[in-house]
């Protein structure tokens, strides 16, 4: 009695992702820079600067198909699990990992973000925990970040910069404006086992400014 | 008056046959010089050619589908146009419903005007309202910063990229005695003499180029270069007289003044590129750059060719 329902709604998940990258393309133009690395279907975890709910959508739009059906955003549960569209978008199309951002709670906040790494996906992670809307170019980063690459330290990690798109829709804005956008995706680096949480944390932030301010030398040629 | 299909049928034959001719010779001279792809202007002509090929083919689709078509067309064009021009600006937080209007209310109602032939609107429509409404939006969010640099910046991308490129599909609407339903092969004579006279610009300052235009502001540009192009695409020009209401010696001497109004087009947006610090406006057309890195000529002459036609044929 299900299947025609569950093939219905995936069918609609495979439209509507089709429809966001387009409308994020014809927004943004936005373009790849594989700059440290090339696309490799090894399991990655993503880290990027976090200024507009965007952000995840443009790195899962310039990703290659193959390798886009296995990464997965990981977001605050509070925003995608408001209302009905928000959660078909969050759990069938983007298919989020979904984590509790409040804090409070007993148990690992990061379970669930472990166990999808523990299924062999990429992810999709914004380490500074919230939206920048300061003019620092990122906030400091909070520990998930460390504590996923220290219990994970297989997984590469790979910075990658967003830039521009927090002018296409700053916080608190409803319309987008169309400006072109580019997604840079730097060295990817391992977890050393023994690097302490600061250290590694101040590691990791560098590698993503460091490569800002590659991307924002190589326009001015 | 000659059925106006066949002439265009004609005119896209004779571009088709140059295009064949350009990748053919495109092809030898990569088997020849640069087998391992590592001759980087061979490559860069082979690119600028294939996407020559995308042009020319969605310009034949537009003149197919008619008046809509071009609208659409060019509509596009200065959204992506315009697109390019506000990335590299200064605007703010503040602008953003400024910026909001002229990307969705500014230019659909610009092309709106032209496509209902109400010159009088469209030809102040972005100068005198959009001059006034757009700095009212952005004033009202209190932020000074850099404003008057801000909405300057703006009014200029609207000029440039709306208001100057809606010219073109513009001279669809120009009522010339014995020339009715023909218009089309107007905006083909555009196009066509001045994305030439780029062409020929590129040929003969790679051919003969030795001194230097204008060095800090296009290295590539010489004054070999710049006068051969513009000789030749005006020449090119008058030999296209039978598709224009002109005479071939008017052909000749509207070519040259587009050519020139193009040169300069390029020459002008070249410097903000230099103010900006980029070498390309965007990376859309492959071999290229951006849109307006194709479209600065046609901007800059569009106009100044409409106005021409209209005081002088209407």
């Amino acid at each position: 009695m299900k299947w025609p329902m569950d093939w219905l709604k995936r069918l609609a998940a495979y439209a509507t992702a089709g429809m966001i990258a387009l409308f994020a393309r014809l927004l943004t133009a936005v373009r790849a820079i594989w700059y440290g690395t090339n696309p490799r279907e090894v399991q990655r975890i993503y880290y990027a600067n976090h200024a507009s709910h965007g952000d995840s959508v443009l790195i899962w739009t310039v990703l290659p198909p193959r390798i886009r059906d296995k990464t997965r955003p990981v977001a605050g549960s509070d925003y995608w699990e408001r209302g009905r569209l928000r959660q078909f978008i969050g759990r069938s199309v983007f298919n989020c990992v979904f984590i509790e951002r409040a804090s409070g709670s007993h148990s690992n906040p990061l379970a669930p973000v472990q166990e999808a790494l523990d299924d062999g996906a990429s992810l999709i992670f914004f380490p500074e925990g919230t939206r920048n809307t300061t003019d620092e170019m990122l906030l400091p980063f909070k520990s998930g970040l460390f504590y996923l690459a220290r219990s994970r330290p297989t997984v590469e990690l790979v910075p990658v910069w967003i830039e521009n798109l927090n002018r296409v829709m700053p916080k608190g804005e409803v319309v987008p404006i169309p400006l072109i956008c580019t997604v840079t995706f730097g060295t990817p680096f391992m977890y050393q086992p023994g690097t302490d949480k600061s250290r590694f944390l101040q590691q990791a932030s560098e590698a993503l400014t460091t490569l800002a301010n590659i991307v924002r030398e190589a326009d001015r040629g | 008056m000659a059925n106006a299909s066949g002439d265009l049928a004609l005119v896209f034959g004779g571009v088709f046959s140059v295009l064949v001719f350009a990748s053919a010779l495109s092809a030898y001279l990569r088997y020849r010089y640069s087998p391992d792809g590592r001759n980087v202007v061979l490559e860069n002509l082979d690119a600028r050619i294939m996407s020559w090929w995308a042009i020319v083919a969605m310009l034949g689709f537009a003149f197919i589908w008619g008046k809509t078509g071009v609208i659409v067309l060019f509509g596009l064009c200065s959204f992506a146009a315009l697109r390019e021009f506000v990335t590299l600006t200064n605007t703010k937080r503040a602008d953003h419903w400024a910026l909001a209007a002229s990307f969705f209310v500014v230019l659909p109602i610009q092309y709106l005007l032209v496509w209902h032939e109400w010159y009088g609107l469209y030809s102040i429509f972005i100068p005198v309202y959009a001059f006034l409404f757009i700095p009212i939006i952005s004033v009202l969010r209190e932020d000074t910063r850099q404003y008057l640099v801000r909405i300057a910046e703006t009014q200029w991308g609207l000029m440039i990229c709306v208001f100057c490129a809606s010219h073109v599909p513009a001279l669809l609407s120009l009522d010339i005695p014995g020339y009715q339903g023909r218009n089309v092969l107007l905006i083909a004579f555009l196009v066509i003499v001045v994305q030439s006279s780029d062409v020929f610009q590129y040929v003969w300052g790679k051919l003969l180029g030795k001194h230097k235009l204008a060095p800090s502001l296009s290295p590539s540009k010489t004054v070999e270069g710049a006068v051969g192009g513009l000789l030749s695409a005006s020449l090119l020009g008058a030999s296209l007289f039978w598709i224009t209401p002109f005479s071939p010696l008017q052909a000749a001497l509207l070519s040259l003044l587009i050519t020139l109004m193009g040169m300069f087009g390029g020459l002008v947006l070249s410097a903000i590129k230099r103010d900006r610090g980029v070498k390309d406006w965007g990376h859309l057309i492959a071999g290229h750059g951006g849109f307006i890195d194709r479209l600065d000529s046609v901007v800059f002459s569009a106009p100044v060719f409409f106005h021409v036609v209209r005081y002088s044929w209407t």
